[in-house]
């Protein structure tokens, strides 16, 4: 129970933060990227701000902790190679978001808007993650 | 075009990292968008209820958007195919480099991971030259 209420509480502010920062306007996104264009630096400051807040949250507050609150191990990655299927991956995943300026987080944050695009770009991403992973989950 | 909007963008992006901040001390778990709408296959039973809460609260936080004086902004006018294939890429690509923004851009760079810096400079990079080639945020 008290997961879930994190889980609320937590993905109401995740989402407030995507409206707020404006991430889930495809154009912010694009115009960000466009560097040589149109550009306009706002989603930098949206990188900024929640590393403002989560870099000293997590090296003074949660690092020394062995576990979470509830009583659960931190999962963090434990990874450390830069694997071919990290920069691969990574590629792939720039080319998409390039494509349509939409990432995983502003497509749910904008799933009540009622768009048509939307449940298409989550409907297709879905596919393609669930595709990889059955596809490379041994690689 | 779009409006720089460097306030916004950052009171957005501390939400952001307070999300992901009171997510991982509280429960333990990364807030990476991608691994927990793609971890819903294969998920344990156990790690159902709270993203599946995650996952509405975020969406529904879009119904306080008028409190703050925010409207929804019109997305790009895509084709099918396109919004597709970039839905498409998106789902592979995260898959492949297990993470997305948030995971690597956020929780990963701010726990100073050296994949998920790299893997954010590559897809920042990966995109921004999609965005190039196809000759800006096709306004």
């Amino acid at each position: 129970m008290f997961k879930v209420v994190v889980g609320l509480i937590t993905g109401l502010l995740f989402g407030l933060g995507m409206n707020v920062s404006q991430m889930v306007n495809p154009y912010k996104v694009l115009n960000f990227l466009d560097v040589s264009g149109n550009w306009d630096a706002s989603l930098a400051f949206v990188i900024g701000g929640a590393l403002l807040v989560f870099v000293p949250f997590y090296h003074f507050l949660i690092k020394p902790r062995s576990h979470a609150v509830n009583g659960e191990p931190i999962q963090c990655s434990t990874l450390k190679t830069i694997s071919p299927k990290l920069i691969i991956g990574s590629i792939i995943f720039g080319i998409g978001w390039g494509m349509v300026g939409i990432c995983p987080g502003p497509a749910v944050a904008s799933l009540l808007r009622g768009e048509a695009a939307i449940y298409w770009f989550l409907l297709s991403m879905l596919l393609g993650h669930y595709l990889s992973k059955r596809l490379f989950s041994r690689a | 075009m779009t409006e720089f909007s460097p306030g916004s963008a950052l009171i957005g992006g501390m939400l952001l990292g307070l999300s992901v901040s009171l997510l991982m001390l509280l429960s333990g778990r990364t807030g990476g968008i991608s691994g927990i709408l793609g971890g819903i296959f294969g998920a344990s039973k156990s790690e159902w209820p709270w993203r599946v809460a995650f996952i509405a609260a975020m969406a529904g936080s879009l119904l306080f958007n008028p409190l703050f004086g925010l409207s929804e902004a019109p997305l790009p006018n895509y084709s099918l195919g396109w919004l597709l294939a970039g839905g498409f890429a998106v789902g592979v690509g995260t898959q492949l480099a297990n993470g997305c923004t948030s995971g690597h851009g956020i929780c990963g760079i701010g726990r100073f991971s050296l994949r998920s810096i790299v893997a954010t400079m590559v897809f920042m990079l990966s995109a921004a030259l999609v965005v190039w080639l196809a000759g800006g945020a096709y306004v």
